[in-house]
């Protein structure tokens, strides 16, 4: 037998082989139920070569991201483990990066996190002790067996490490700022990115040329999210920063008589369009990840 | 009062790192007070600097450097020595290091710590703020206040939130790390913006039942006649 080099993760290994890579996203439940996320992972067997887990998202209250992923690798997922530096102090994070790895978590995103005044719980106090930047450093500490004081650990863990990056910040200054904290994540040890979601195939595709100037050469999962509607496009348009929907996109789901038709063919498209440019896709389905399977049909 | 705290002259000169002229300012409101400046501390810093091979181009001290104005007036004909220097050494809480940074077209390092402001915060009113972190990192962030600026007190750059270089908790505040940007590259510095941060030591910023409760001292007469 060829002695293979091992990887920690499909998904590492994937990236490595320079085979198109998919992630998906699913949220955890806002109660103590495991249903809702076994049915939405379903539609996702055989799909997504990662299912991310997100941490609270847009700080709003839910089930955990860890006790989720551990639940993903019971059912037979790999999961990617978001973890954000809103809601733990360092002596949390690196507890719980420990007890990921015990879990059998190997994929980890790093990341900051929204501001908890956007979420449903806005009065809780922001804990962030770290910058995601920092809690890469804090993994990769880990990984050569210290805490973050230097104590020694009885055993290390070891993690495929993730960050995100936003291909469409809407100033020089606030995309001056992404490449610069791009550099350095992955300075402090950073070895995939996703991005924030976008829309429009031509932003995408200048980011990417200008990461290729700059001579960064790390796999990066183009950030998608599904439409559902005009309304939400619109929404997104207005309060999500830097996500913005092209007039063009809008209208065709504003004449739509089957929004799912129509939503599928958006993705499929925007993907095909950017595929070759790109080390995979990331993909938010928001409830809608039945479609996702028809997506990826149309994916060449 | 503000009460501040020297930096240790190691972190002092590993900051100045390659930077060979340094011009020395002080402020000469709290830290006169606080014996963290004055005439005397910025003598002996220059004395210091000299014997580790540093040259200083000038020493300065201004009564408040929280006053931008002052600054201004106070540095025009000293524009030479500061134009020698490659950087600029201040001795003033956070508040005075933030506003020598937007005057002035230098890297301004912080020489000292803000521990506490006993209840007044700076002598005008500007835009300037400090939280008394105890570790003032000012020079690496252009003179803006990380902890003050940004709501996640972020350290190692901008988060991905930000709407026309506003901050994503606030339409009508700034991004600070856009600020940050901003001097950075007006004094052309951004590559500072390259250097690791290492998450702040917390400790510092409580400062003890002595400095807790020392904030009338320089008013009060018990304190005066010991
Ligand atoms: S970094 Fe900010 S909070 Fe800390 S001492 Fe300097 S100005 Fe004050
Ligand atoms: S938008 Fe700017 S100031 Fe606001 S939290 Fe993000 S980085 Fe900090």
């Amino acid at each position: 037998m060829n002695k293979q080099k091992t990887y920690l993760s499909t998904l590492e290994q994937k990236l490595a082989e320079k085979e198109f890579a998919v992630t998906c996203e699913i949220g955890p439940p806002k109660g103590a139920d495991k249903e809702e996320i076994s049915e939405a992972a379903g539609f996702l067997k055989g799909i997504a070569d990662g299912i991310n887990v997100t941490d609270l998202q847009s700080s709003v209250m839910r089930m955990g991201s860890l006790t989720t992923s551990a639940l993903l690798i019971e059912w037979g997922y790999e999961p990617v483990f978001q973890m954000t530096t809103r809601d733990r102090n360092r002596l949390m994070i690196q507890s719980e990066l420990l007890s990921a790895y015990v879990a059998g978590v190997r994929n980890v995103l790093a990341i900051t996190g929204d501001y908890t005044n956007i979420g449903d719980h806005p009065q809780a106090k922001p804990v962030y002790d770290m910058d995601s930047v920092q809690l890469l450093w804090t993994m990769q500490t880990l990984e050569q067996g210290k805490d973050l004081v230097g104590n020694d650990l009885t055993h290390k863990p070891a993690f495929y490490k993730g960050a995100v990056v936003n291909p469409g910040a809407d100033t020089e200054a606030a995309y001056e700022l992404q490449i610069l904290k791009m550099k350095k994540k992955i300075e402090m040890g950073a070895q995939f990115f996703q991005t924030q979601a976008i829309f429009d195939a031509e932003t995408f595709k200048k980011f990417m040329d200008r990461l290729e100037k700059e001579k960064i050469d790390v796999p990066v999962l183009v950030g998608i999210i599904l439409l559902k509607s005009k309304g939400m496009a619109k929404y997104m348009n207005k309060f999500v920063p830097g996500v913005f929907v092209p007039d063009n996109l809008i209208e065709k789901m504003e004449k739509t008589d089957d929004k799912a038709a129509t939503c599928i063919e958006i993705a499929a498209d925007l993907i095909n369009e950017v595929k070759s440019c790109c080390a995979g896709a990331h993909i938010q389905a928001l409830g809608w990840e039945k479609h996702i399977k028809p997506i990826m049909d149309l994916v060449q | 009062m503000i009460l501040t705290e020297s930096k240790p002259v190691e972190e002092i000169v590993e900051k100045l790192g390659k930077e060979k002229n340094i011009f020395i300012m002080g402020c000469g409101g709290c830290p006169e007070g606080a014996e963290t400046g004055g005439k005397k501390v910025l003598n002996e810093m220059k004395k210091t600097l000299e014997q580790k091979g540093f040259s200083v181009t000038g020493i300065i001290e201004i009564d408040f450097i929280c006053q931008k104005a002052l600054i201004r007036s106070r540095l025009k004909p000293r524009t030479s020595e500061i134009e020698a220097a490659d950087s600029v050494l201040v001795f003033s809480c956070g508040l005075g290091v933030q506003a020598a940074s937007e005057v002035l077209d230098k890297v301004c390092h912080p020489a000292l710590n803000t521990m506490t402001f006993g209840g007044i915060t700076g002598m005008w009113h500007g835009k300037e703020r400090c939280d008394t972190c105890g570790s003032c990192i000012l020079d690496l962030t252009g003179g803006i206040c990380p902890y003050t600026n940004c709501p996640k007190m972020l350290e190692n750059g901008a988060c991905a939130g930000q709407s026309d270089d506003k901050c994503e908790t606030d339409p009508d505040r700034d991004c600070g790390w856009v600020l940050i940007y901003k001097n950075l590259k007006r004094i052309g510095k951004l590559d500072l913006l390259e250097q690791f941060i290492e998450p702040r030591d917390y400790r510092k910023a409580l400062p003890t039942e002595k400095l807790r409760n020392s904030r009338l001292w320089a008013y009060d007469e018990e304190a005066a006649d010991e």
